[in-house]
């Protein structure tokens, strides 16, 4: 046996243990493994009754089986007996077992609550301390209703030994975590917060942790642990005379209880009594000093445990953020970790910098160390403390250096480690526009992250450039320039594209006047990168175009010669064709007037949370991007006038989904792939399949009303549009978009302006080609108060506006029933009813479906027989149907024949919905 | 503290103490991804990192490694020194401890550390008072075997 074995050594688990070590592949040890299962189960099965030295020793074995991996099914049975020995290592062997095992199987779960019982109330310390390892241990619920109530008289109790204590004080550390509801304390409470006093530093160290955490969930009960942790500190730190002595760790007295005392502290504002605060504050500087000795060993030992303190202190001090003299004594000697040698100390002065710059007393302070944790940048060889000392400048950037942070951001991108680029160019979008003063160093710095880091530019840094400029009417000009000479480069990324071509057909005109770029220049250099994009950037650059033609009337038969071409018109891709087709077809037929209109600027975009911002929060959980915050630089009163401050605010709650792509395209030319999707509900179209005159939506600004007649396969609707407010509505249209060809609507012009108060009405004439599933959809645009509103509705057109009722006799409906008696010309419903089950109601609905009522047809009078012809320009088809209702069940069967089952399928569809 | 784990630079796991609840699949995949982690760092690189919402700790003793899992809020070298601490436990008490002497009494490893950690926290940090608390129990064992040889007994009742 290679290995001493102290204690009892037992024999055979050491064998075992070499066989599997001595096992030359992963198949040898299962197969060693099995061997050994069997022969315990088998020991376990077996008629002689097991010694409790074998069943130690065979559990032990288990346990070791389980701990290289492998499952374990069976040996719980004897784990629990083990419990109950007497002998202090069966014991300890089976509450181990049980700790490392541990099974919910109810009935073991009573048997070893039994056990723990016992050992509790044995008066035995080191059986108690079994027994409140394992709890702590195992932490379960059914051992927290156990004992939950018993610990704390344990804990307290005056007779309890110190080792037993500890146990407890921390058994009910993990069972507050794993079932807070079930750790009452109150009665408690004030003999647990006078454990800080104990004699024994153990029992402080096991109370102190408890106590931190009973502090944070119910600060107010635990107030009074306050001041008896900054006496027991102050014992500890202050009074070089009191010696330690075990507890003192390579020259530091009581390193892991003073940074749990220091972590208790941080649970409670700075203390209100002047004796206690100046106690604390001297406290906190001699840790400060002591940090300026030179160290009493040389012992890494030593000074990590040395600096662990003065970190936690540090950390009080940021908690605290009152004491300014402090803050900056703290902001130096972290400033001079940020040059030691140990790695570890640069990593964690960085990291603790970056809470020292959120606070308004310590933020100029720390900027003092711009230059180190540049350098630390560039050269610490360690990925994750690169990380921190972006960190670190991300935190620290503020109005006065965030050119030379971008800037030296941007050049650490060109090398950074592909793990946290695309964090880099966040950082980098959102302090560059924080801190813009003026706009061209924003648009410059942007299109610099996307030749640089294109791919990991995300869609939110391109959407926000664009809507910046859009937002800023001094900065298009130069955008348009400078994007003009960005896409000179004969390679240059996607990104780069989709912002030059929604810029340069926006702003495009303001840089025409140059011949260098005269509007055929700009379109020929954005056409020369078509070819080589994808579908979504080409269909941007289709757009583009279109606007092109609005703003260059010169080009205009160049545009449309492209548009017009076969890879345009006949693309495999349905957006990009249709965008050709209706761009191509815009411009043949609107004068320029209408053209003007549809392809205007767009509108300013609403302010609202930098999406950009938000995704870096995501990216890094919402504690971690507290390094911009608004609050702190209100000091320098610099950020009041920025126009753009409420984007960032961290404070407002993010724009519900707030769907960029939509933003970015909804005011672009019209458009239906990329329509908003309508915002009215499928209900308010469904009550339009029986009635043809309503109110079709209405929100607080807009009423829309209906009325609409149909005769054969033609209809005609008025639609009416009321102004709710008082005020105009400027610039309004509306539009109808048909989703396929099967039905034509032709939308008479519209007033443009609708006064408060005031209704116009618009005249919609429809023709029904052929059948259909697919509603138009009704777009509304118009201006109030400067804000543009978009409104989409279906328009009820469903198929059953173009009935005819046929009346006929019982004999001829039943002969037709029959004639269309093919499986795919019936279609059938079951469904449950919606509403109150009213014949008189049931009739309207069929009558108002359009087909005729027929009296006397079906044998049973509580059924409904229903006839009619649907009218289409091309074709009419005949329709028969039967409702029959279940007044007990509450239920409807809807049988439909047609000739057609596409017509069937549809029109079972629309009507069965209605009851 | 959420976990502590041992494992050799094979990636052999030789020790897992979990101080929260969690499955068997999940206790697995945390042990290789992070296992995977730390073995794939350099020598002088820092003992600290970010890992999911946590920050792991980790120190090489020899062929061991040993990794703890800190919550946001917990101190990173205080946590170093848990690490040595253990490790003085361990050498203490086996006297020049190896990792052989965790392999084949895995058992008292675990029991070394319940003494000193409970919970995910400190629950006795002078050195003197575990150890005398594991030889407690080692005197027990060592009374109640002495008069059998360490051979199975046989009861008398």
């Amino acid at each position: 046996m290679p290995a001493v074995s102290k204690g009892d050594g037992m024999r055979g688990l050491a064998v075992f243990i070499s066989d599997i070590r001595n096992c030359k592949s992963k198949e040898a040890e299962i197969k060693r493994i099995n061997k050994e299962l069997a022969n315990i189960r088998s020991k376990f099965k077996g008629d002689k009754a097991l010694d409790g030295y074998s069943k130690k020793k065979y559990v032990c074995k288990l346990l070791f089986i389980f701990l290289l991996g492998h499952d374990i099914d069976f040996g719980h049975m004897e784990a629990v007996n083990l419990l109950s020995s007497n002998k202090y290592t069966e014991k300890q062997i089976g509450y181990l077992f049980i700790s490392v095992l541990v099974n919910s199987n109810s009935d073991l779960i009573r048997l070893i609550n039994n056990a723990i019982k016992n050992d509790l109330s044995s008066r035995n310390p080191t059986f108690m301390n079994l027994a409140l390892h394992c709890i702590a241990n195992v932490g379960s619920r059914e051992m927290a209703e156990a004992f939950a109530s018993d610990i704390p008289r344990i804990l307290v109790a005056g007779d309890t030994m110190d080792s037993v204590k500890q146990s407890a004080a921390l058994c009910l550390l993990r069972l507050n975590k794993t079932s807070p509801d079930l750790v009452p304390m109150g009665e408690w409470t004030s003999r647990v917060v006078h454990l800080l006093n104990d004699q024994h530093l153990g029992v402080v160290t096991a109370a102190t942790s408890l106590i931190s955490r009973l502090a944070q969930k119910s600060p107010d009960d635990f107030k009074t642990s306050a001041a008896l942790a900054v006496a027991r500190l102050s014992r500890i730190v202050t009074s070089a005379s009191i010696d330690l002595q075990d507890y003192t760790y390579y020259f530091v007295a009581a390193p892991w209880l003073s940074v749990k005392l220091l972590r208790l502290l941080q649970c409670y504002p700075p203390p209100e009594d002047a004796a206690l605060r100046s106690r604390l504050a001297e406290c906190l500087e001699t840790i400060l000093n002591k940090a300026q000795e030179p160290p009493k060993s040389k012992k890494v030992q030593h000074s990590n445990a040395k600096n662990a303190v003065l970190f936690e202190a540090i950390s009080l001090i940021i908690h605290h953020d009152s004491e300014p003299t402090l803050l900056v004594r703290a902001c130096n000697q972290l400033g001079q970790f940020l040059q030691h040698r140990e790695t570890n100390l640069r990593y964690l002065a960085l990291e603790s910098m970056c809470t020292l710059a959120s606070s308004e007393f310590s933020h100029e302070a720390v900027k003092t160390h711009i230059d180190t944790v540049i350098n630390a940048l560039k050269t610490e060889r360690d990925v994750s403390v690169r990380q921190r000392a972006l960190d670190l400048l991300y935190a620290m950037c503020d109005r006065s250096n965030a050119k030379q942070i971008v800037a030296e951001m941007l050049s650490y991108l060109e090398n950074a480690d592909y793990s946290i680029r695309e964090e880099i160019v966040l950082k980098v979008a959102i302090l560059a526009e924080k801190y813009a003063v003026d706009y061209t160093w924003y648009v410059d710095t942007i299109l610099n992250l996307i030749r640089m880091a294109g791919d990991h530019v995300s869609e939110e840094v391109w959407y926000r450039v664009i809507q910046i400029v859009i937002n800023r009417d001094d900065v298009q000009g130069y955008a348009a320039k400078t994007v003009f000479e960005a896409l000179q480069a004969p390679a240059c990324h996607e990104n780069l594209v989709k912002v030059g071509g929604y810029i340069l057909g926006e702003f495009g005109n303001l840089i025409a006047g140059d011949p260098r770029s005269s509007p055929l220049v700009q379109f020929k250099l954005l056409h020369s990168k078509f070819h080589l994009c994808s579908v979504p950037t080409r269909a941007l650059l289709l757009s583009a175009y279109i606007k092109f033609i609005n703003l260059f009337p010169e080009v205009k038969s160049t545009i449309q010669e492209v548009l017009r071409s076969d890879s345009q018109l006949r693309n495999a891709d349905v957006e990009l064709q249709q965008r050709a087709v209706e761009y191509l077809r815009l411009s043949c037929i609107a004068t320029t007037d209408i053209l003007a209109t549809v392809l205007e600027e767009m509108p300013p975009f609403p302010e609202r949370e930098s999406s950009i911002l938000a995704k870096l929060k995501k990216k890094k959980g919402p504690g971690n991007v507290t390094g911009v915050d608004d609050t702190r630089r209100n000091v320098n009163g610099a950020n009041s006038a920025h126009p753009f401050n409420d984007l960032l605010n961290l404070n407002s709650p993010p724009a519900a989904n707030s769907s960029l792509l939509v933003d970015v395209f909804s005011e672009a030319p019209p458009d239906p792939a990329s329509a908003p999707p309508p915002d009215v509900s499928d209900e308010s179209f469904s009550r339009f399949v029986c009635k043809n005159n309503g109110v079709l939506y209405e929100n607080q600004l807009l009423q829309i009303g209906l009325k609409s007649e149909y005769r054969q396969n033609l209809g005609r609707m008025y639609v009416f549009f009321g102004n709710k407010t008082s005020s105009q509505f400027v610039s309004f249209s509306s539009s109808v978009t048909t989703m396929n060809p099967q039905v034509n609507v032709h939308a008479k012009a519209v007033d443009p302006v609708i006064e408060g108060g005031a209704q116009v009405q618009q005249i919609l004439n429809i023709e029904c080609v052929s059948e259909f599933s697919d509603a138009p959809l009704l777009s509304i645009h118009f201006r109030y108060g400067g804000a543009p509103q978009n409104i989409s509705v279906q328009l009820p057109v469903m198929l059953n506006k173009f009935f005819q009722p046929t009346e006929m006799t019982s004999q001829d409906f039943f002969q037709r029933w029959k004639q269309l008696g093919l499986p795919q010309q019936e279609v059938q419903k079951i469904f449950k009813s919606k509403h109150a089950m009213d014949s008189e109601v049931t009739k309207a609905k069929i009558l108002g479906f359009g087909v005729a009522l027929l009296e006397a047809v079906d044998p049973n009078p509580a059924n409904f027989v229903g006839a009619g012809v649907v009218h289409t320009k091309t074709s009419q088809v005949g329709c028969l149907l039967r409702l029959e209702p279940n007044t007990q069940a509450q239920m409807y069967r809807l049988t439909l024949r047609t000739s057609r089952d596409s017509v069937s399928q549809r029109l079972c569809d629309l009507l069965s919905d209605q009851f | 503290m959420q976990f502590m784990l041992l494992f050799s630079r094979q990636g052999k796991l030789r020790l897992q103490k979990w101080y929260v609840p969690l499955s068997d699949k999940e206790k697995k995949k945390i042990t290789r991804e992070l296992v995977q982690t730390i073995l794939a760092r350099k020598a002088k690189m820092c003992s600290f990192l970010e890992w999911r919402d946590l920050k792991i700790v980790y120190k090489r003793y020899a062929s061991l490694y040993f990794c703890c899992a800190i919550e946001e809020q917990d101190n990173e070298l205080i946590t170093l020194e848990i690490i040595h601490r253990y490790v003085e436990l361990l050498d203490k008490y086996f006297g020049s401890v190896c990792e052989l002497d965790i392999i084949f009494n895995f058992e008292k490893a675990y029991f070394i550390l319940d003494e000193f950690l409970l919970g995910g926290e400190a629950q006795e940090t002078s050195k003197k008072n575990v150890l005398k608390a594991i030889e407690q129990g080692d005197l027990l064992q060592e009374n109640q075997s002495a008069d059998w040889g360490g051979l199975p007994r046989d009861e008398l009742l």
